[in-house]
């Protein structure tokens, strides 16, 4: 395309509509935007450098005078349909718009005043829609129909009254929206933003009644520098803990613990319907699949119900979490339930509607409370005057912020399936895995697969991200043609890592590499790199939950599914 | 299911030509005389035209009618009635034709069938009252030979509407139909067959005048599992009607090009895109599908010759721009109707990622005649560039409202004076509108170009899909080109920016000028916008959609001036921008005009002359139309 060869020698044409994060199936390219029109020497009109290719002899000219006044008058007529309310906008700074306008030195609105189409808003657990600051690039319906092939959003009605909403301009709450929020995370204005929990979080912290605890998720950590000027892919753990402790949050633990703990629970079942697998019996569930991901739950609630018994009845890490931490550990410190505020800080926008889910709910009241994202805790962060970069690396407290290697991975795409092989292998042969490594799970491609050798029983993986690909998997399993033990399937593009609720990445897949890197960088430096060595994770189950799959471990660590197809 | 083969074709086409003998002869002959059984014809046909226009002007009726009065006089075995397709002559439908003596009558009722039977028919007089009478001469004209409406027409695409039973499948064999597909698969290469379609010079007439062979021959070249042809049937254009004539008068010309398309760039699915608004066309084409492979002209192993071609139909829900091919394939895919960029052209990648070939109607009933007569002969029709034919929808403040079929090349003097009567009630002529609602308005001095492709665009329009709307002076053109402006707003799908919001800030700019209320710099904004839509739309409805604008500003920009500048809209067309007075020396002060007026705007005392206030008046006109002394003007 032009694009990219204008780019390749230094040219960069203004884009808004086109997002491609290479290497990933995100794509969109509708050409409709047409600000990255040029002038190519004996076309008839302008063409847009997004998707026209480039030919032998072409003779391309990107800032001819015709294409500047186009350019101008386009960006103009899309600031004549757009409010006029950057200042109080949750996407001021980060719009891609406004960064254009800029560029394109906008000063004046001549077409201002006209008529301004009307749009629908909507407040979800996990997304807020403001589509009157929809620009129609369509990346989100890109997004959500072929990459996630949910199918929850696309255009409706014609012309200037054009909006993108579910069918029939119905409200999202009412659809299949698994709220992955990837719409969030291409968005290139404040159309799509977070549900955002912060003056609620600030409440709470400022109220002297309440005992607020953090878990960050393992995927903040490669990824929240990213909002104070860090190059993508810088550890910020030591900074994280500070920072949340500067905050005011009176203990300051770790996902990753859970996580640890995730593995203990999922693995023991892997194992258990492994073994019943090997002594032949037929009625069970294979391949077992994992569960830590909220959207990649909604999703095969509303489109495999038939499927349900397949997945790991695990709760996900940050829902064991709020558990562990409303039971053992409050009982432990003598912390009334209805005084303890549990707040997760998460890569995700899914998980601030499973903190809702009525499953997970103990005598009707959430385990964990509300999960803020990566990017509102940037915001709290700069709103509470903390020096960031500054800040001195701390640790996480005791008993619920020791983690392992394992714990950290679980960020990425592959790593879940790599922390549950280092315990399977090791709890099934009894001995010490020789390479704790299993690079072969790893990458960014969108299938992976792997058969892992346990001691002459060779274990046949499987990797899936984004649901797009998790439903080409469900549907070779529904088919009967899925030929795996295990299955892990993450719903955003690279895990947790590209999740809604990440620093944009505004299409740059480095930004994601990056972030990756980071997190088995961070696992190769644990001195413990395996959950079940994890000591506070041996100590919980000998204090507390007994085993993996124990009576007690049952009721607070795992859930049940439900058929909630649309009907 | 029999499976013909060519010689039973054979049989067939001797069979019906018996049917078709009467009218064909006849319509070679031209006699003053009328027939009549009491006058010794043996056999008499009444065709009735049975196309939508005339259709809701209760031409069934005069169908049922005519049969009913026939069966009375107890002749029903000497007359056949016969529906056939579009005359053409729509201003003055429903059309009745009586067969031999090619007698053409007009604005026929159910009421005059009996008069026709017993007159005609029976005693061979002709109905005077109901033929058509000449303008000029104020003559009686009994046959549509003499009537300068069809004189200069050359009918090619229209070849079998108004001739043929549609529904009819022999009626059409007799009449050379589907003798182009079986010497085709049997005696003919595909490279052949493109290579005459290419030799004739015919060009796509959706609009675009791509060269169609040039079209099969790109499809032709793309190998893949599946191919389809596709028959472009949602015709948008405001006032074009002859794709849907042409579907309801000879709907397996249609049928017939698809197979031999398919044939030639190896395909063996046809789809027809038609909009669900034309139940006729849809019913017509079922009939017509079902005859088709009936006589196995259509299905598995055609003719015995190992060719398997059929043809599905697919209704549209009327978008305007789902007749642009790219958005016809996703509308049929059941996805939104919106077009994607070109390329990949559908000849690459169309209706399910396939290689598919999109053919307007009006393309692909060119299709078989050019192969039946040559290519020669069709490009000895027309001009250097554009060969053959084009059907237009005569519209507007024209006398002959109709479908007419004239050469490429034909001016639009001769089509808007000669053939269309010129223009109605005497008023002067301003403007033509060709090409829908992103074609572009021409003048006077256009009138003298010889019509074809070329010449329409270098002249600020474009062919289109032929549609042709005549405006006469009290006609105002910022009005006109603030009607297609909403026509395309309201059309517009709304992917790309600048014919979703440029379009609807032109609009309001528009709309600021005729309510008086615009300023110069907007006339220069407008031109601007226009220019940067045209430029940078993605699709050709976008690309073409201100071309009213850019027309009429071309052209009539003093009107637009005036409008800015003065206020004034002088073909009194703006409302907002008239003022009703009323003149003291005339008024009477009867005061019914202040009693009707509904906005209260008139005062005056009894018997005194009243007056208008300009701020309350709503410029509905009632007072002017309630005074009995003409004391009311409009300024």
């Amino acid at each position: 395309m032009i694009l990219d060869a204008a780019a390749s020698i230094g040219i960069n044409i203004p884009t808004l509509c086109h997002m491609d994060l290479k290497g990933t199936c995100v794509k969109n390219r509708p050409a409709s935007c047409r600000l990255c029109v040029v002038e190519v020497q004996g076309r008839r009109n302008l063409a847009p450098a997004c998707a026209t290719k480039c030919m032998p002899d072409m003779v391309v000219r990107t800032n001819s005078m015709r294409v500047i006044k186009a350019r101008k008058t386009i960006a103009e007529l899309i600031l004549s349909d757009h409010p006029n309310d950057c200042l109080t906008c949750p996407k001021c700074g980060e719009c891609e718009l406004q960064a254009l306008v800029t560029r394109l030195n906008i000063t004046q609105m001549p077409f201002s005043g006209g008529e301004l189409s009307q749009r629908k808003k909507e407040l979800t657990p996990s997304i807020m829609r403001n589509m009157d600051k929809c620009i129609f690039c369509r990346r989100c319906e890109s997004v959500c129909n072929n990459v996630q092939t949910v199918g929850a959003l696309g255009a409706v009605r014609r012309g200037f009254n054009t909006t993108i909403a579910p069918t029939f301009d119905k409200m999202v709450k009412d659809t299949n929206c698994t709220y992955c929020g990837q719409c969030v995370a291409v968005c290139p204005t404040g159309a799509l933003t977070e549900h955002d929990d912060t003056d609620r979080l600030m409440d709470d912290l400022c109220n002297p009644d309440k005992i607020v605890i953090a878990q960050p998720a393992p995927a903040v950590r490669a990824a929240l520098g990213e909002e104070f000027g860090m190059a993508p892919g810088t550890l910020v753990t030591g900074k994280l803990a500070s920072a949340l402790r500067q905050l005011g949050f009176d203990y300051v633990f770790d996902t990753d613990f859970a996580a640890d703990l995730t593995i203990m629970e999922e693995g023991a079942e892997i194992l258990e319907r492994l073994k019943k697998f090997l002594a032949g019996d037929k009625t069970v569930k294979l391949p077992i699949m994992t569960s830590c991901c909220p959207a990649w739950v909604n999703f095969y609630e509303h489109e495999f119900p038939d499927l349900i018994e397949y997945p790991s009845s695990a709760r996900s890490p940050q829902q064991m979490f709020g558990a562990i931490a409303k039971s053992y550990w409050a009982e432990k410190m003598g912390i009334p339930r209805e005084k303890l505020v549990v707040v997760s800080i998460m890569p995700c926008l899914a998980k601030k509607y499973e903190v809702t889910r009525e499953e997970l709910k103990h005598e009707k009241l959430q385990d964990v409370d509300y999960s803020i994202s990566t990017r509102e805790l940037a915001r709290i962060i700069k709103r509470a005057n903390i020096g960031f970069a500054e800040l001195p690396d701390s640790d996480f407290d005791s008993p619920m912020g020791e983690s392992t290697g394992a714990g950290v991975i679980f960020g990425t795409t592959g790593g879940v399936l790599e922390a549950a092989l280092r315990t399977v292998y090791e709890v099934y042969t009894g001995e010490a895995l020789p390479k704790i490594d299993f690079t072969e799970v790893r990458g960014l491609e969108g299938i992976r697969e792997a058969t892992i050798d346990i001691k002459g029983f060779p274990l046949k993986v499987c990797i899936a991200h984004t649901l797009g690909n998790a439903r080409k998997v469900m549907e070779k399993l529904r088919e009967g043609k899925l030929d795996y033990h295990v299955v892990e399937v993450m719903a955003c593009p690279g895990g947790c890592i590209g999740g809604g609720g990440q620093p944009y990445h505004h299409g740059r897949i480095e930004v994601l590499q990056a972030r990756q890197k980071a997190l088995y960088a961070e696992d190769a430096s644990k001195p413990i790199r395996k959950s079940h060595e994890n000591p506070d994770i041996v100590a919980l189950y000998k204090e507390y939950l007994g085993a993996p799959l124990s009576e007690r471990s049952e009721e607070l660590l795992h859930t049940h599914y439900s058929d909630k197809s649309i009907k | 299911m029999k499976t013909l083969t060519v010689d039973d074709l054979a049989a067939i086409k001797k069979r019906a030509e018996k049917l078709l003998e009467l009218r064909e002869k006849s319509n070679a002959l031209v006699s003053e005389e009328s027939c009549g059984i009491e006058k010794g014809t043996g056999h008499l046909q009444i065709l009735c035209c049975g196309g939508t226009g005339c259709k809701a002007s209760e031409s069934a009726l005069i169908v049922k009618n005519l049969k009913a009065s026939l069966e009375q006089h107890g002749i029903s075995d000497k007359v056949d009635v016969i529906t056939t397709g579009c005359f053409g002559f729509c201003e003055k439908g429903p059309i009745v034709k009586i067969i031999p003596d090619n007698t053409f009558y007009t604005q026929v009722k159910p009421s005059d069938a009996e008069e026709i039977v017993s007159e005609h028919i029976i005693a061979g007089r002709k109905v005077e009252r109901l033929l058509y009478v000449d303008p000029e001469t104020q003559k009686h004209i009994s046959d549509s030979k003499h009537m300068n409406f069809y004189g200069k027409q050359v009918r090619v695409a229209l070849r079998n509407c108004g001739l043929i039973d549609p529904e009819n499948i022999e009626e059409y064999i007799a009449r050379d139909g589907y003798a182009a597909l079986a010497d085709m698969v049997f005696h003919k290469t595909p490279e052949e067959v493109i290579g005459m379609i290419k030799a004739s010079g015919l060009r796509g007439r959706g609009g675009a005048g791509f060269p169609t062979g040039k079209k099969w021959e790109f499809c032709r070249a793309y190998q893949d599992d599946a191919k389809y042809v596709v028959c472009n049937a949602d015709e948008g254009d405001p006032g074009a009607f002859m794709d849907r004539s042409i579907m309801e008068g000879d709907p397996h010309s249609i049928l017939e090009a698809m197979a031999i398309c398919g044939f030639c760039i190896g395909s063996n699915n046809g789809l027809i895109y038609i909009r669900a608004e034309y139940p006729l066309a849809v019913h017509r084409l079922q009939v017509a599908l079902e005859q088709a492979r009936e006589y196995g002209f259509l299905g598995k192993d055609i003719l015995g010759s190992g060719f398997d071609f059929d043809i599905e139909i697919r209704y549209g829900a009327g978008a305007f721009v789902c007749g642009e091919e790219t958005a016809l394939i996703h509308s049929m895919e059941g996805k939104r109707g919106e077009p994607t960029l070109k390329p990949p052209f559908p000849a690459e990648s169309g209706y399910l990622g396939k290689p598919t070939n999109v053919n307007n109607v009006e393309t692909l009933a060119n299709v078989p005649v050019i192969l039946t007569k040559g290519p020669e002969w069709f490009a000895s029709i027309g001009t250097e560039k554009s060969k053959g034919t084009k059907v237009f929808a005569l519209a507007g403040k024209i006398n002959n409202v109709g479908l007419i079929e004239v050469p490429m090349g034909t001016t639009l003097r001769e089509i808007i004076y000669d053939i269309g009567g010129g223009v109605k009630n005497g008023k002067k002529f301003k403007a033509v509108q060709t090409g829908g609602p992103s074609g572009g308005c021409l003048t006077e001095k256009h009138l003298d170009i010889p019509i074809d492709y070329e010449s329409l665009t270098a002249a600020g329009s474009m062919m289109g899909s032929g549609g042709m709307i005549v405006m006469d002076e009290d006609d105002c053109m910022v009005a006109i080109a603030k009607f297609y402006l909403e026509f395309i707003v309201g059309e517009s799908c709304g992917k790309c920016t600048p014919c979703r919001i440029g379009n609807k800030r032109m609009l309001e700019i528009l709309t600021k000028i005729t309510e008086g209320k615009g300023e110069m710099k907007d006339l220069e904004m407008l031109k601007n916008l226009a220019e940067v839509i045209k430029d940078t739309a993605l699709c050709g409805l976008g690309q073409t959609s201100p071309n009213p604008v850019l027309s009429t500003m071309n052209n009539f920009y003093e009107e637009y001036e005036e409008h800015v500048k003065k206020h004034k809209c002088r073909a009194k067309k703006c409302k907002a921008l008239l003022t009703y007075t009323i003149n003291p020396e005339k008024c009477r002060g009867c005061g019914i005009c202040a009693k009707d007026c509904p906005a209260s705007a008139i005062m005056g005392d009894v018997r005194k002359p009243h007056v208008i206030n300009p701020y309350l008046c709503i410029r509905c006109g009632m007072c002017m139309s309630r005074c009995h002394f003409g004391a009311i003007s409009v300024l």
